[in-house]
């Protein structure tokens, strides 16, 4: 998976978990919380459909690492990559 | 000191024949029921009242998506009131105002959504969901409601089977009464077709009303009644002071007049016609009222086969063959058993008879069974009548909850 595609991801995510934003003008490098309204709740859900559909977790000491797209690409990209090596 | 006199002043409803209160007691006066068939998990098609609003409306997609469906509900009823109200809801204040919701349950829904979600992660309950426990606080509907509304003055719910909604309108009557708020936002609400467990519990209770046709399921005093239709909706109401409400020349639906809430302390679920009648009694005594001064009675009957002949047992000693301007009805023919909105509702939809003397029938009725044959029933069409000042709403519930609420029409 690259990188771009793991925004994809997340991307996806986000758009079923805040159904009344535009994400059309999200940017990568910027708090996803600066820009959108997104709550405590609403990462829990982030955290909780990584694991529903891709089998991934992210641990609560690493929930920082999921401020930004760009930084969400950082951190997921090697585990998505992980996870299809073992498979 | 006369306690003060409490009006209602705005309707915001929801019922699975209409989401505004003219449409709703059009199809009331029409014949309309809003019955249909609905996939329920692991039991396919049951027959429910299913209601048809737009939570677009008063809420965003994702206030929808975190929220219950009784909290929407409720949301949308209380838009609706707070609209109808005519009240200038920016300059309210909001400390002020209570939010007091009646319930028959709640969190079923959400809990059972939660074990079907982790039967599909083999019973792992790190998928068990963190919305689980804010959706399943019995408060959740107020909840919602305070959240959507900004309401900062006291906001829950009341747990009373489904006596509730009528409960909700007493509270609320009583909390104006002490000062505790200005304007109360009560009633009732249900989202019981949304578990499968109610249609379950009743199926195994033998109380859950099958019908080829679904408008035609729902036929309390009909002999041939099988059983409760589920049913969800809302039905809440603005309350205030009379004199409130006339500083700002609020519309006056009607006046408050009287109540009474007791308990049978016999059964489970077999009601008890000797309390119930204790408690139209003691309402009408509160009102300064006799039976006689009673207009219309809107029933409880759910369709089942011993409790409708109950009823009819508690009304008949109260208020006997000596009231021949007593018009009797039902509401749940046309909608099924709405639960903890069903109180709240049916008082709605008798409220218009004070502006067109009409009483709306019970409808459904093919064969009328004689043990249910009380004088002044009104079957199967409408009934134009000389005389509408006063309304008693009847609603029962399980483990013997009773309640009766007395409404008039506002005189100066």
């Amino acid at each position: 998976m690259t990188k771009d595609e793991c925004k994809k991801v997340v991307t996806d995510i986000i758009a079923d978990i805040a159904p009344d934003e535009d994400l059309s003008t999200l940017k990568p490098d910027v708090r996803l919380r600066d820009q959108l309204q997104l709550d405590s709740m609403d990462f829990l859900d982030i955290v909780m459909e990584l694991r529903k559909r891709h089998g991934i977790e992210v641990p609560e000491a690493d929930y920082a690492q999921l401020a930004s797209l760009d930084s969400c690409a950082e951190y997921l990209t090697p585990k998505f990559n992980a996870l299809s090596a073992k498979s | 000191m006369k306690p003060a006199r409490i009006v209602i002043t705005g309707v915001g409803l929801t019922a699975p024949n209409g989401n505004s209160l003219g449409e709703f007691r059009q199809n009331l006066l029409n014949g309309v029921a809003g019955v249909e068939r609905m996939e329920i998990r692991y039991m396919g098609q049951q027959l429910a009242g299913v209601c048809h609003y737009d939570p677009l409306r008063h809420q965003t997609k994702k206030e929808v998506r975190v929220g219950t469906r009784a909290g929407s509900i409720s949301i949308y009823c209380a838009r609706e009131a707070v609209k109808d109200s005519g009240l200038d809801w920016a300059k309210q204040a909001k400390d002020r105002v209570g939010i007091y919701i009646g319930c028959t349950e709640h969190g079923n829904v959400e809990t059972e959504n939660e074990i079907y979600n982790i039967s599909k992660f083999n019973y792992d309950t790190k998928f068990w969901s963190h919305y689980h426990n804010p959706r399943t606080v019995a408060n959740n509907p107020a909840g919602e409601a305070s959240l959507n509304l900004g309401v900062t003055g006291p906001a829950y719910t009341i747990g009373a089977a489904c006596a509730a909604g009528n409960l909700g309108l007493i509270h609320a009557t009583q909390m104006l009464r002490l000062g505790e708020v200005d304007l109360a936002i009560c009633g009732g609400v249900s989202e019981s077709i949304h578990t499968f467990g109610i249609f379950a519990g009743f199926k195994s209770q033998n109380a859950l009303a099958s019908h080829e046709d679904p408008k035609k399921a729902s036929r309390p005093f009909d002999k041939a009644r099988n059983g409760i239709v589920v049913s969800e909706g809302g039905c809440l109401y603005t309350l205030e002071r009379l004199e409130d409400a006339q500083a700002r020349g609020a519309k006056i639906y009607a006046e408050i007049a009287g109540y009474h809430v007791n308990s049978d302390a016999s059964d489970y679920v077999l009601p008890n016609p000797i309390r119930q009648a204790e408690c139209v009694r003691s309402s009408l005594q509160r009102a300064g009222l006799k039976a006689s001064d009673i207009h219309i009675v809107n029933t409880h009957a759910t369709a089942t086969p011993l409790g409708d002949i109950q009823e009819c047992e508690a009304i008949r000693a109260v208020f006997g063959e000596g009231c021949p301007e007593t018009h009797i009805n039902n509401t749940k023919s046309y909608i099924g058993h709405c639960m903890g909105a069903a109180g709240a509702l049916e008082l709605a939809g008798n409220l218009p008879s004070f502006d067109d003397l009409t009483v709306h029938p019970t409808i459904n009725v093919d064969d009328l069974d004689p043990a249910c044959a009380l004088p002044g029933l009104v079957l199967n069409q409408p009934r134009k009548v000389e005389k509408v000042d006063t309304i008693l709403n009847n609603s029962f519930g399980m483990l013997g909850i009773n309640s009766t609420l007395i409404v008039k029409r506002f005189v100066r």
